[in-house]
């Protein structure tokens, strides 16, 4: 296993998709791209953010699988859900917090980001982190990280009471210790 | 999330499906192809095993016994004798002027003792009917499943000695 950890930093994020694009040119998954990516606010707004599989440490796509296919090994990566096993119910895509599953409904199977694991058990960076121009997205060591940002890396999230603890680090002001996303918070509200 | 029950205990059903891998006790399909890769190497050995152990097995040494002396058992007469150790009941006739045979009296059903019937000049088995050829010990009716073991005689001036056994 690599002794480096992934990061996000959405803040440096500059929308030019190339995570994308490597992504999708694997030869796992070809043409298909693994990265979740958005526009913040489009309209309004230049901010884009590309992210990747968290990795919880339990993962919640995994707890509520009714057909046992999504597996974490013990390199603590959450697969894609195994193919003979997954009956393409999206369970996992409604229930993760971070909206990451992607459900192939052509292939009936749920994929999702592996973080590269073929490349990262080799020590080698996954491919988005190889081509993210910005270093939006990281594969260092935390000396490195340390010595490189001003933000800090935090792995603990919360949902409401949910609690989330990830195998990716997300990079927060200084002054956080953790991320407390009220969902609740930005959900579309009639204006009275 | 509510994973665990209050006393603590998480519920049989996410012991047995973890959602971590190396938890996971059911059986992949590579475990059973890899068990059954194994048996199959392991059932070929065996078998490679016993057909050598069957090349280097040595022919049985059998010893030499005088069984009868000639004119000693009338024509259509019978003696019975042991070979080739005193626990293996055996059976001399005498079919013709000339002609001795011997045969062992284990029937090769159920080993139940043979004799010869001289009416119908077969060696017969009482238990189950099954009933032999005299002239050359194969399986004339009944069930068992394959002739009788002969034993070999051999003419020395005047006795008969016995020199081994034709399984």
């Amino acid at each position: 296993m690599s002794a480096r950890n992934f990061y996000i930093d959405p803040s440096r994020c500059i929308g030019c998709q190339s995570c994308v694009q490597a992504c999708s040119e694997c030869d796992t998954h070809r043409g298909q791209s693994m990265i979740n990516f958005d526009f913040i606010d489009r309209p309004e707004s230049i901010g884009s953010a590309a992210y990747v599989c968290f990795h919880c440490e339990d993962p919640t796509c995994a707890e509520v699988c009714p057909a046992d296919a999504i597996k974490k090994g013990i390199d603590g990566i959450v697969q894609s859900a195994l193919d003979p096993r997954c009956i393409g119910c999206s369970n996992c895509v409604i229930a993760c917090p971070f909206g990451i599953p992607k459900m192939k409904v052509a292939q009936e199977q749920m994929m999702k980001c592996d973080m590269c694991y073929d490349r990262t058990s080799a020590d080698l960076k996954p491919m988005c982190a190889t081509v993210c121009p910005s270093q939006a997205l990281t594969f260092a060591t935390p000396e490195e990280i340390a010595r490189t940002r001003r933000e800090v890396p935090t792995n603990v999230f919360y949902f409401g009471d949910q609690k989330v603890v990830t195998k990716v680090m997300m990079m927060v002001p200084a002054d956080v210790e953790a991320m407390s996303v009220d969902v609740v918070d930005y959900m579309w509200e009639p204006q009275s | 999330m509510t994973r665990k029950k209050p006393d603590g205990s998480e519920p049989l059903w996410r012991d047995e499906f973890s959602v971590r891998a190396e938890d996971e006790r059911l059986v992949t399909r590579r475990q059973f192809a890899k068990f059954l890769t194994l048996t199959s190497v392991a059932m070929a050995a065996g078998n490679l095993w016993i057909v050598v152990r069957a090349w280097l097995r040595k022919a049985p040494e059998y010893p030499r016994v005088t069984v009868a002396s000639i004119g000693e058992v009338p024509i259509g007469g019978v003696k019975l004798f042991n070979y080739p150790t005193p626990n293996d009941p055996c059976l001399l006739v005498r079919t013709d002027e000339q002609t001795h045979v011997a045969y062992s009296q284990v029937c090769t059903h159920l080993s139940c003792a043979v004799f010869f019937n001289g009416e119908s000049e077969r060696l017969e088995c009482p238990c189950h009917r099954g009933s032999f050829s005299v002239a050359d010990g194969s399986v004339i009716a009944g069930p068992p499943p394959r002739r009788l073991s002969r034993v070999v005689l051999e003419r020395r001036g005047s006795e008969l000695v016995a020199v081994r056994m034709e399984v």
